[in-house]
């Protein structure tokens, strides 16, 4: 049964150009993807062929001030051999996309839009790529470190609000009777009657 | 200063000549064959359990497409986490998994722990205290999403028996940490104090009666023909899609995948334990209805020996450490704080500045009620993390509704809510 780090040195002679040497920190093994354009490559090769069958985390990092600035991080698991394994690509912010791993593991698709929405990172070849926890049209992402932790003022969106109901036009509209009240609901009577 | 405002209203008659002639009445009648209804369910519907919004498009009443949307109770955790100390955040995990506090605060500070290099070396009282807590949440929480599972698909009763037998866990709570809800009983490096006195015994007499509670609830539902006939065979989620989808917990158990964290790969002293994983067979929300009620018998089996191997005893007679010794790491007695310059630097520099730790990332995940709660945490050395990314089960778990929901009825989303049992607070963060 392979280690951890025998998998990863594996993965990492399938891509020899691209993954450095693997680092090991409190016994979890990273392996950083030095061209981030592959990582839907190296992330299938691994699911494929080192069954690393679940994607249990996506996040990123954004490493202000420094240069490429941001830094995506996936946690693969393997169930078969339980072994788990940490790939880390950087992506600068220029160019501030990468392709999507939803491909390998739809559980990509809502993590991604996550990323997406917190720190602005775009997935190239993700099919619905829209914020998921703020509201579409919401100009910032909060999750960068150079946005305030006070937050910005921002106009509320149009989706905040519904539109009542109509009261006319649909097919539940009663016509208002002529009689007064005292006619409709008779609550007395009047004992000579 | 009174205003007054003139209110024009259209005459009623006018208004109900403009609606009563339809055109051609063969007409609008052939509109609506194939005609789409998007119905729009919460984000404050009772099935939800919270404020889960989904867009529902429907044809007659078979669901064709559903989105769900998130994020009404985004408060920005991971934000917040990035500017306070690490202890400072416990309070935080009180409210991510709102029904299972007591296991948010052990994931998280497990997740610390590991950064700092001292999650194996903990004194063990503190880690069969941290599994008594763990499992106590993971029946309180089950009991919840039993109860309001039946109570969705109509079997308003064993809510009623479910959350008599909860409330008993939330005066332990109390009892244990001065809190019914909000527990933040742990600390980085242990918890914050020891069991009271009686509290064992206690617990361990819940842990008969709430047997007999799962036996009731076992009589009203596992044959009850209404509840079989709404979950069996309803939301499907195939073992292939299920590990595909990244699905944890007792979800990814219903769907026949024996995976469970306190095994795979155990943490704190779960590996002394004996107890065994259900597994259902099919992936309906039966059988993830079927999981959760043995995985509440299996966590009263792990009560029972933790307390019967807990070192110190029950009132801890040997006085056993509940916290690791390391005045830079947890706070140092008061006492000493006062009597002693080294201790009085300790307390200064943990409030003031917090923990020193390592440049390093860790991911760490434990097993809750929910599924696997995860804390990814990148630091860059120092007292407060570079970066905190939450794992949150419920929001993995719900990213499969798109798939499951269409083809189901109306009424089924109900089932397949309550038997996913997610919760807000923690999908949206």
């Amino acid at each position: 049964m392979a280690t951890a780090l025998e998998l990863a040195q594996k993965l990492r002679e399938a891509f020899p150009e691209t993954i450095l040497v693997p680092t090991e920190f409190r016994g979890e093994i990273t392996l950083v993807v030095q061209d981030a354009g592959r990582i839907a490559d190296i992330c299938l090769h691994a699911r494929d062929t080192l069954a690393f069958d679940m994607l249990l985390d996506l996040s990123s990092v954004d490493q202000y001030g420094d240069d490429p600035r941001w830094l995506v991080v996936y946690e693969l698991l393997g169930l078969a051999h339980g072994h788990h394994l940490r790939l880390k690509t950087a992506v600068s912010e220029e160019k501030g996309e990468l392709p999507t791993v939803s491909g390998v593991w739809p559980t990509a698709d809502w993590h991604e839009r996550e990323v997406y929405d917190m720190m602005g990172i775009r997935f190239s070849g993700h099919p619905d790529l829209r914020r998921i926890l703020m509201w579409d049209g919401y100009p910032y992402h909060p999750l960068r470190k150079d946005f305030p932790l006070a937050g910005k003022p921002t106009d509320l969106p149009e989706v905040a609000f519904t539109r009542s109901a109509p009261l006319e036009g649909g097919p539940f509209i009663t016509v208002a009777s002529t009689a007064d009240s005292m006619a409709r609901e008779p609550r007395a009577r009047n004992p000579e009657e | 200063m009174a205003t007054s405002q003139t209110i024009e209203f259209r005459d009623p008659g006018a208004r109900a000549a403009a609606t009563a002639a339809p055109a051609n009445p063969a007409v609008a009648m052939q509109d609506l064959h194939g005609d789409k209804l998007v119905l729009n369910m919460g984000p404050s519907h009772p099935s939800t359990h919270g404020v889960l919004r989904i867009l529902i498009e429907m044809d007659g009443e078979t669901i064709t497409k559903a989105m769900p949307d998130l994020g009404y109770l985004h408060r920005g955790d991971e934000k917040i986490a990035e500017n306070m100390t690490y202890n400072q955040f416990i309070p935080y995990t009180d409210r991510l998994d709102y029904l299972a506090p007591l296991a948010n605060n052990v994931a998280y500070a497990m997740a610390v722990e590991k950064l700092l290099g001292i999650h194996e070396t903990l004194p063990l009282r503190c880690q069969y205290i941290r599994v008594i807590c763990c499992e106590l949440a993971r029946i309180s929480a089950h009991l919840l999403g039993l109860g309001a599972f039946a109570m969705d698909v109509g079997a308003l009763t064993v809510f009623l028996h479910t959350f008599t037998e909860r409330e008993k866990i939330y005066n332990f709570a109390e009892w244990l940490t001065g809190a019914r809800f909000t527990t933040s009983y742990t600390r980085i490096g242990g918890v914050t104090r020891d069991l009271p006195a009686g509290w064992a015994a206690k617990v361990l007499k819940f842990c008969d009666e709430v047997l007999g509670t799962l036996d009731d609830v076992d009589r009203l539902l596992t044959r009850n023909p209404i509840f079989v006939n709404r979950t069996r065979g309803v939301g499907v989620i195939r073992r292939d899609r299920a590990i595909a989808y990244g699905i944890t917990g007792p979800n990814l158990r219903g769907s026949g995948v024996d995976y469970d964290v306190r095994k795979a790969n155990p943490y704190l002293c779960y590996k002394d334990f004996e107890f065994d994983i259900p597994v259902g067979s099919v992936g309906d929300c039966y059988d993830r209805y079927q999981v959760r009620q043995e995985e509440m018998r299996q966590s009263v089996r792990i009560l029972r020996q933790a307390f019967a191997k807990l070192p110190g005893g029950y009132e801890n007679a040997s006085h056993e450490p509940v916290q690791v010794a390391d005045g830079k790491i947890f706070l140092p007695p008061k006492a000493k704080v006062l009597t002693s310059m080294e201790e009085l630097i300790h307390q200064f520099m943990l409030v003031t500045q917090g923990i020193n730790a390592p440049v390093g990332e860790v991911y760490f995940g434990a097993e809750n009620p929910k599924g696997e709660l995860g804390f990814y945490i990148n630091s860059r050395g120092g007292g407060t993390p570079h970066r905190l990314k939450i794992r949150a089960p419920s929001f993995v778990n719900l990213s499969i509704l798109p798939e499951i929901l269409p083809g189901h009825l109306m009424s089924d989303v109900v089932s397949i809510l309550g038997s996913i049992d997610f919760v807000m607070g923690e999908a949206d963060r």
